[in-house]
This record gives C-alpha cells, structure tokens and sequence, in this order.
C-alpha cells in the first residue's frame, strides 16, 4: 500500500493507506483525544472524544475511525472542535458519580485527565436524573461500580474479544443502558475468569479489583503475627511504573526496600517457587511421556487460565498439569518448611502475595489449597495494592536503596524470572527437561522460539532421540485455538503453555494501568518483558533445578521431585464448571 | 437473577426442534441472530435464558451478546405471556386522561410490572401507543375485551373477572 499525503492543522503528512485520522495525527506528533478507542478491539467511534473538523465534511467526524483520503485537510482543534468535545465530556459528567477526591482512578483517570485539559469548570453543568446502581461484588478479585460507568465498552471488547469470553455486554438501551451480565447475574455466578483484563482496560474508576491492603496493615500491626511476603516475578517489571518510571523499569531492588519497611517479617521472592514449579513439572511432563500419561500436558501456573478451562473445556482437565501455581507452593513451603525450620507456629503465619494478578485473589480461596490445613496464602494483592500501601505509608520509592531478598526462600535462577512473560515457563521448563532427560548440560539455555508476544507459538526440538514439540499460548482466544486442536485430535504436541492473559503475566489485570492513547502506541508487553530477560541473562544462576536453596529444600524436606510429599503439598486438583451457575 | 418471573421454563422437545431448524437455516447468513430470536419468541413466546442459551450454544456467541440484543428491542419479550393479556394505552389521548395512574394500580393490584407475568402465570402486563379508541380514553385491554374512560379504583373489579 502507498502513502498518502493529507495536511493536518495546516502541516503536510504523509500516511499508509488505510490509516485513520487518528492514526495519521500521531505520526505529526498529534495526540487526539480518545476514550472508547482500543486498536482492534473497541474501534468503534462511540465517544465521540476524538470528533476532528474534515474541510468539506457536513460535520464533525469521528478521528479513530474515519479514514484518511489524498488532499484531505484536516483541523483537530479548531473552536468548533474544542466545543464539542468539551460539551462531550459535560454529558458524560452528568451521569458519573464524582467522587474523584478518593477514586481509586484518581490522578489516573482518563476522564478525569481530560476534564482538567479541557478546563471543565462546572461539573454540575447539566445535572439531572441519574441512574443509581449497586455495586457488584459478588466475585472474589473484582468490584463493577456502574455509577462511573460511562459506557466506552472496552471491558465488554476485552472480555469478549480479547478473551473470547463475553460475560459482560451492554444491556438495555438509551439512558438505561449498563453494563452487567446475562439476565442480571452476578458476575461471581457467570463464567469469568477473573483475568481482570476489564480492569487493565477500564479509563474510570468503575472497575477495580478488591483492595485487600487494609488487612495487610493490620496483620503487620499485630505483634502476634508473623506477616510474610513473596512477590511474582512480573511485579517488579510494572511496579516502578506506578512511581513516575518508564514502561520497562526494574523496581525489583526497590521493591523489596519499600516491603521492608512497610514491615513484613521477611521477603521473599515467588521467583523461588517457580523454580520449585519447574522441578515438579518437569518431573510431571517426563513422567506422562513415559508412562503414556494424558498428553499434551498443560501448565496450571495461571489461575485464569485454568478457570476458563474448567468452565469452557471440562473434558480438558486431565491434561492440565496437577502442580499448583508458584504463588500457592510459595504458601505451602512457607508453612510447612519454613516454619518448622524457624519454629514458627504455622497458624500464626499470614502469607502475603503480591501478583500481576487479579485470579490469584480467586486462586486462594480454591478447594485442595491448603497442604497444612490452614489456607496456603491468606491475601493475595495486586502490584496497583502493593503500590497503594507505599504511597499510604509514605515511603519515597524512587530514592529507596536497592535491597536483597530474605533467605532461605528468596535463591531462584533466572529461568524462575522469566515465568512472568508468555514462553517463559516453557523456556524454563525446556531448560530442566532437556537437560535432566539428556544428562548432558545444555550449550545454549536460550530458547528463542518460544519468546516474543505472538499469541500462538509453536517449536519443536530434538531431544534424546524424540522429536518433543511444543506450543505457547497467551491470551484466551489464542488458547481457544490450541484446545480446539486437542480436542479435534489434530494436535501432536507434548507440552503445552497457557497464560490467561496476552502476553503473560507482565500485562496481567492486576498490574498497572496504561492509559488508552498509551496502550494503543507502545508495546507494553515486550518494554515489561525485556526487564525479566535482561534479569535472566545477567543471573548467575539459569536453571531451575541447579539453584541451591532448592537443592537444599528436596534433600532436607521434600526427598524427590513427585515424592509423596511434594505431591501433597505442590499438589492440587481441578472441577468441572458450568458455563453460568444457573440457580 | 431476574429469572423470567419466577415461572418455570416449559419448553417441549418438539419447540426445541423447531427452534434447532431455523437456526440450521440461517446460520450461514450475516446477521442472523435477529431472524432467529424473532422466530425463536415466535416459536416459545417469549426468551428465557434457556431459549437464549440454545441459540448461543448453536451461533458461538457469547449468551450476554443474545440478553444484550433482547434488552435493547421492545420487540422481545423476556418474560411469558399470562392467560390473560392486560394492556393499557399509553399515547397521548389515554396519557393525559390518565392512564398512567390506571397503570400504577393495576401495577399494584398485580404486584407485577410492565412486561412481566404474575407467578400464578394468570396475568400478563403490557403496555401499548394508541388502540384506534381516543374517542373512549383512558383505555385498557384485558384480552381482546376493551375497557374505556377507566378509572383507578375501576381496575380491581374489571381484573376479579378474570380470575
């Protein structure tokens, strides 16, 4: 395709064919308000944020949508445009509950950010009938509050086109329309996931996740509790950004100086149990292979993705592998090996997380997740929660030395880091399989096949005389298109990666939110991801199961890979679900 | 859940068949979920969640997508027909002799609101624009039997008839 050259307030631009205006503002530095667009998801000109003056148009258009023609002119501030869009964001106002002074999107908020550019001095301008909804927080991760709803429709198009779910829509018409679920249900009774991609997506304050911080305060406060945390690897390429820092920043010194002095008891890094996750499911894959197990087998690392499983593929759920996720074996060491080692009473423990993740928030409180008989984790926060906690405890996180995790969990290798990014598992998992099947070290740990954002991956490799073939997949429609395979009888792979998210846990729900006109120009997935690459390229240590505070953990505690201990502590089981809970 | 009024779904195998053929028809034609709901409240006469997820499960989509397409058309009724149909005008000429105050009590003599059915399945409400009876305003149907210049305190004699 051709360029095309238009003038843009006057300034001469050359763009590809098929460009919108939108499109083709940005590459003359440009930025058009938006706030329903989303590339390729939610192109669909509702909000009329974006409307531009085309000369000889009969009126304004919608930028994100119209496409750009030879000769065109184009004006994208212009009185008459500033008008509308200003008029645009009053009715929006109109119908928004304003509490911004502790909206949870306060300073964060696209709406909010756009009154202030456009200088919207009455908020109050047309204050009329209001609809009043109640909150739903039936669910475990997440609360939908339809009062600051203002209908963009970018949860419904990552729910349904992202993950290929659609357990939300818009329902009704005209003033009365909402969003919610079929027949009213409460979103804890449909099939959500709880990936929190709705959330990531949300431009308001109208979609959360549960903020669980206020109980971590308190069980540090309690001098009879014993607070312990583990961060997953993906926290620490989002958190810094929460402080000012690029997309792509490491926070994870940092990070582990504010958790310090927020005051848990020890730090540890959920780096470890990945690595521990390797060691059991390595053990698994070779296990089944032999053995003429259920193959492919599937990883369970992402509570998201196995909740999608269980409600979309119940007949699948023997291929799923039984480890528990890293976040949870992190729990169950905690209590059981950890303790006795300190002479800690286990019930005295409060295992904290801190995920990319609003599934974990579901995860914990799943049945066979609680090896010691008191749930493995207690609380599970999200990266946007842990940063919350700093900023409340006013802990100046930018000029924080860097610091070290605690031990005797806190050793990992860098294939433990790289579990945050889509293919790392499997990198990881490859690294320990191979070598363990071969007996010969591996020459070359990289297995760049399998990394990179693309949604489906597929690889084979030669491995002690087999040909074991491979396939990664992140984001649940391109999970769809896998399990489609296996369940056609047309897929030949051994060893499967399903991240519920795209991209992996890096863009997880629960990590910070990128605004629209960011998220639609700069690849977050891969600026997060290089900060775990980059960690494990530099580690000393690259394989799972050469890290020795791992060693250490099998000789004193666990005996073997698949032991009959490991099995009842790193292990868990799945349930068939339905795909709405019908009453 | 809003369940459709608290009754349950009696749909028989051979409506279902019905339903399964038209869908078999159209499924290959772009935007064919609206013919297929339409036939579908033709076939059940109304569209429980059990009529919606048939069609669902069938087209692939998602059975909010289908709630979404329901809610937003008058056209679809979500809830079933009672044994007797009560319908009160709301155009201009009923509106300002007051039918809305005919429709409040009728509403609370029912204990139903507009598109819903009694539990009992006795009674069905509607509301409609304009029956061609201006002349006799406000006016309300039960059935196909008209009833004009009713007054609120009328309501509750003219529904024990049909109970």
């Amino acid at each position: 395709m051709g360029d095309i050259t238009l003038k843009i307030n006057n300034v001469e631009v050359s763009a590809p064919e098929g460009s919108t205006i939108l499109e083709a503002a940005r590459l003359a530095q440009i930025e058009i308000p938006t706030l329903c667009f989303l590339k390729d998801i939610n192109e669909i000109g509702a909000c009329r944020m974006c409307v531009v003056e085309v000369k000889g148009a009969r009126s304004l258009v919608t930028a994100c949508v119209y496409p750009i023609t030879e000769g065109m002119e184009v004006f994208t501030n212009t009185p008459k445009v500033v008008a509308s869009r200003k008029k645009t964001l009053e009715l929006l106002l109109s119908n928004h509950e304003k509490k911004c002074l502790s909206c949870i999107r306060s300073e964060n908020c696209e709406l909010q950010k756009l009154c202030k550019d456009y200088g919207i001095e009455d908020e109050n301008k047309y204050d009329g009938e209001r609809p009043q909804y109640e909150l739903d927080t039936s669910a475990a991760h997440m609360v939908r509050d339809n009062n600051k709803c203002i209908l963009c429709r970018r949860c419904v198009a990552a729910c349904e086109k992202t993950q290929g779910i659609g357990v939300i829509g818009a329902n009704e018409r005209g003033f009365k329309t909402y969003i919610g679920s079929v027949f009213d249900f409460d979103l804890a009774d449909t099939s959500c996931v709880s990936c929190g991609q709705c959330i990531a997506v949300c431009p308001t304050g109208a979609l959360y996740e549960k903020d669980f911080t206020d109980d971590v305060f308190a069980a540090i406060a309690d001098p009879d509790k014993y607070v312990v945390v583990q961060t997953a690897p993906a926290v620490r390429a989002g958190i810094a950004e929460e402080f000012g820092n690029p997309i792509g920043t490491n926070g994870e010194g940092k990070m582990i100086a504010a958790l310090r002095r927020l005051g848990f008891d020890k730090v540890f890094d959920t780096n470890f149990s990945a690595d521990l996750t390797i060691m059991e499911e390595a053990n698994e894959l070779l296990d089944r292979v032999k053995n003429n197990g259920v193959l492919p087998m599937i990883t369970s690392c992402s509570p998201g993705w196995v909740k999608y499983c269980e409600h979309y593929y119940p007949e699948l759920i023997d291929h799923l592998s039984t480890c528990k996720s890293p976040q949870q074996m992190f729990g169950a060491i905690t209590k059981s090996y950890f303790a006795e080692k300190m002479g800690i009473d286990k019930e005295k423990i409060v295992m904290v997380s801190v995920m990319p993740c609003t599934a974990k928030k579901f995860e914990i409180g799943r049945d066979d997740q609680d090896a010691n008989g008191v749930p493995d984790v207690d609380i599970a926060l999200t990266t946007r929660e842990l940063a919350r906690m700093i900023k409340k405890a006013g802990i100046r996180f930018n000029d924080l030395p860097d610091e070290e995790y605690d031990h005797p969990l806190g050793d990992h290798s860098g294939a433990g880091v790289i579990f945050g990014a889509t293919g790392g598992v499997m990198e990881a998992a490859l690294r320990t399989a191979v070598e363990t099947l071969t007996g010969e070290e591996l020459k070359e740990l990289d297995f760049t096949d399998v990394r990179g954002t693309a949604g489906i991956k597929e690889a084979s490799y030669p491995v002690a005389g087999m040909n074991v073939k491979v396939a990664v997949a992140s984001g649940l429609s391109n999970a769809k298109i896998l399990l489609d395979k296996i369940k056609n009888g047309e897929a030949d792979y051994q060893f499967i990666e399903i991240m519920g998210c795209p991209g992996g846990c890096v863009n997880g729900g629960g990590q910070p939110q990128v605004p629209g006109y960011v998220r639609n120009t700069v690849d977050v997935r891969a600026k997060r991801a290089s900060v775990l690459y980059d960690l494990d390229k530099n580690a000393p240590i690259r394989k799972s199961h050469e890290v020795p505070e791992i060693k250490k953990l099998y000789e004193e505690f666990l005996g073997k890979p698949g032991s009959e201990k490991a099995h009842h502590l790193l292990h868990t089981s799945y349930v068939k679900r339905e795909v709405n809970r019908l009453d | 859940m809003k369940n459709s009024g608290g009754i349950p779904f009696k749909g028989t195998e051979e409506q279902k068949q019905q339903l399964l053929k038209v869908i078999n028809d159209l499924r290959d034609t772009s935007g064919c979920l609206m013919p297929i709901m339409q036939a579908a409240q033709d076939i059940y006469g109304y569209l429980p969640y059990e009529v919606q997820k048939i069609i669902s499960d069938e087209l692939g989509v998602p059975v909010e997508k289908v709630y979404g397409v329901a809610t937003f058309y008058a056209q679809f009724n979500l809830n079933p027909k009672g044994e007797n149909t009560v319908s009160v005008c709301l155009g201009t000429a009923c509106y300002v002799k007051g039918s809305g105050l005919v429709l409040e009590e009728i509403e609370k003599q029912l204990g139903i609101g507009d598109g819903e059915c009694t539990s009992d399945g006795k009674f069905s409400l509607d509301t409609c624009r304009c029956v061609g009876a201006c002349g006799l305003a406000p006016v309300m149907l039960v059935n196909e039997d008209v009833y004009g210049k009713v007054t609120p305190d009328q309501v509750k004699g003219i529904l024990d008839k049909y109970k």
